[in-house]
């Protein structure tokens, strides 16, 4: 098993943002996380990688609790993609990619040949090949998010955890990102994602979590969990679930 | 020819020039920095040597504070003047020189320095965007200012109050080679500090969290550099006194040699600063004042715009760098 939560709770200040939460993950498998703002999803992730204390329950991740493990080991079990990844310094494209080989002990400008074909495959899978030397701040929002999201995958960790990587992305790119993650999962790797689109949860995770107030509200294969019961639940608005030429659809209503 | 050694090369340039100009410029002509009468080897081997390399190296360690602060707070505009360290390392000096312990003035300095650079990082940890560094730097600065002032005012011998002033205006003038070494040893230790957090300064590009999530030591990285910017910071100003926006100034120009990358940003900084600051000390020699202009009073009229600039232009992108 790739990642373990059992009765996770987590407080920020006074305030209970995950209560007791249990899922878990298993290498080749996609589990999306869904849920409203401020459901807990991003507390939850974080807590999952060590980098928020839990107040009750246990992690594990790949056996070990990941706030026993050093920065260096953890990030070589799980890379991690922020809710709005920063690139502080306008660096080019593949020194920002470059970054995901911190752990492996490259530095941007000096990459051994491993590092170089991760960098490679990861810009290659974004399809960021051909803006490899531009700035960062020469580029548009999606291929922003798409650097980011290349960067986490050059770390080359078996397990992702990406915090709303499909925010941003128009949805042609959005596919293309669900179709990285798949590859992905086919190869082993283990993925966890935090997501606003419920028909993109549901159309490329194994299993869907929903999460309200800190609470998980359903959990398992999507046509199961999201059922208008718990959409409305979770969202407060009438909201179903619907396969559409092989495909899904979600639709709220008030 | 890789753009690192295109960099070294020229900068290497710059400061053989500064260095040279030096021997040779100066309030007395001279035809040949090189002839073999006294009193051309006194002006040049003990006045103007010292002086220079004084200059060079004042301005080495503030570049590299500079830019070693500038990765760790993510922002182009920190240095060690414009964030306090510089005030409070003077602070340290005054205390020493006004009660009679100027020996230990290097030692107060840095450990001042050391205060104060913990201080701005734990303040600044945590505020996002240029301004608000800025002001807490603005703080600690008009903080030190008061306390420098205090140490004058309880100093107990009021004759050397004059001297103290002056020397907190900043200058290089009448330096020794015992000067130089101080700061030497101060941009040494310093920049091997410094160096060992150069990769942590690249992660901390991508925030905070992010640094930790790709596997860097944050807090180590962290400590280095606050280490390593006060040795730096307070061994030039034990020996110079206050001299501002060489830091903001060196890496800026860096930037346009050598791309943002804050790791390879750290020994350009040092040696444009250095050349920078040898060349203002050349200047400040042939302006023709009665009394020669203080070399951190130059530093202040020319960085001072300079600072204004960058910080304009960092409000037009919206904080970004």
């Amino acid at each position: 098993m790739s990642l373990i939560v059992r009765n996770a709770s987590v407080d920020l200040g006074a305030r209970r943002v995950v209560d007791d939460v249990s899922i878990t993950l298993e290498a080749g498998e996609i589990v999306a996380l869904l849920g409203p703002n401020g459901a807990g999803k991003t507390s939850l992730m974080r807590a999952c990688l060590g980098l928020l204390p839990l107040t009750g329950g246990d992690v594990s991740l790949q056996g070990v609790d990941p706030r026993r493990l050093s920065a260096r080991l953890r990030a070589l079990r799980a890379a991690y993609l922020p809710q709005r990844p920063q690139a502080v310094w306008p660096v080019s494209v593949a020194s920002l990619v470059a970054l995901g080989r911190f752990a492996h002990g490259a530095a941007p400008d000096r990459l051994s040949p491993r590092d170089q074909a991760a960098v490679d495959a990861a810009l290659e899978a974004c399809g960021l090949s051909d803006l490899r030397d531009r700035r960062m701040d020469h580029i548009s929002g999606g291929e922003k998010a798409r650097a980011h999201l290349a960067r986490a995958l050059a770390q080359q960790a078996p397990i992702l955890v990406l915090d709303e990587p499909s925010a941003g992305l128009d949805p042609a790119q959005a596919l293309g990102m669900a179709h990285i993650l798949r590859a992905r999962a086919a190869s082993g790797g283990a993925v966890l994602f935090s997501t606003h689109d419920v028909a993109l949860a549901a159309g490329i995770a194994d299993r869907v979590v929903l999460m309200r107030s800190g609470r998980v509200m359903a959990a398992g294969a999507a046509e199961q969990a999201l059922t208008p019961d718990a959409l409305a639940a979770a969202y407060g608005r009438s909201g179903r679930l619907t396969r559409v030429d092989g495909g899904y659809a979600a639709v709220f209503t008030a | 020819m890789s753009g690192a050694w295109r960099t070294f090369l020229l900068l290497a340039l710059l400061s053989v020039a500064a260095l040279a100009a030096s021997l040779w410029l100066g309030p007395v002509a001279l035809s040949d920095p090189f002839s073999a009468d006294a009193a051309t080897r006194t002006i040049v081997w003990e006045v103007r040597l010292p002086r220079a390399l004084t200059a060079w190296l004042v301005g080495a360690a503030l570049g590299l504070s500079g830019a070693a602060l500038q990765g760790l707070l993510r922002n182009p505009l920190a240095d060690a003047g414009v964030l306090g360290l510089s005030g409070f390392a003077a602070l340290g000096a005054v205390i020493a020189f006004a009660f009679g312990v100027s020996f230990l003035a290097p030692t107060m300095a840095i450990v001042f320095a050391l205060i104060a650079s913990a201080l701005v990082t734990a303040l600044a940890w945590a505020a996002r965007g240029p301004a608000s560094l800025a002001l807490i730097g603005v703080g600690l600065s008009s903080f030190a200012g008061g306390l420098i002032a205090l140490a004058l005012n309880l100093a107990p011998n009021p004759g050397a109050l004059a001297d103290l002033v002056n020397w907190t205006l900043g200058s290089v003038e009448g330096r020794s080679l015992n000067d130089a070494a101080i700061v030497g040893v101060a941009l040494g230790v310093g920049g091997a500090l410094i160096f060992f957090a150069a990769r942590g300064l690249q992660a901390l590009g991508l925030g905070e969290e992010a640094a930790a999530a790709i596997g860097a030591n944050v807090n180590r990285t962290r400590l280095l550099v606050v280490l390593g910017a006060a040795a730096c910071a307070g061994g030039a100003t034990a020996v110079a006194g206050v001299i501002g926006f060489v830091g903001v100034a060196a890496p800026h120009l860096v930037r346009a040699l050598s791309g943002h990358d804050p790791a390879r940003l750290l020994w350009p900084s040092a040696m444009a600063g250095g050349a920078l600051l040898a060349l203002a000390d050349v200047g400040v020699r042939l302006l023709p004042t009665d009394t020669e202009l203080k070399l951190g009073v130059a530093a202040a009229l020319i960085g001072g715009p300079l600072f204004a600039f960058i910080a304009a232009r960092l409000a037009a992108r919206g904080g970004e760098a």
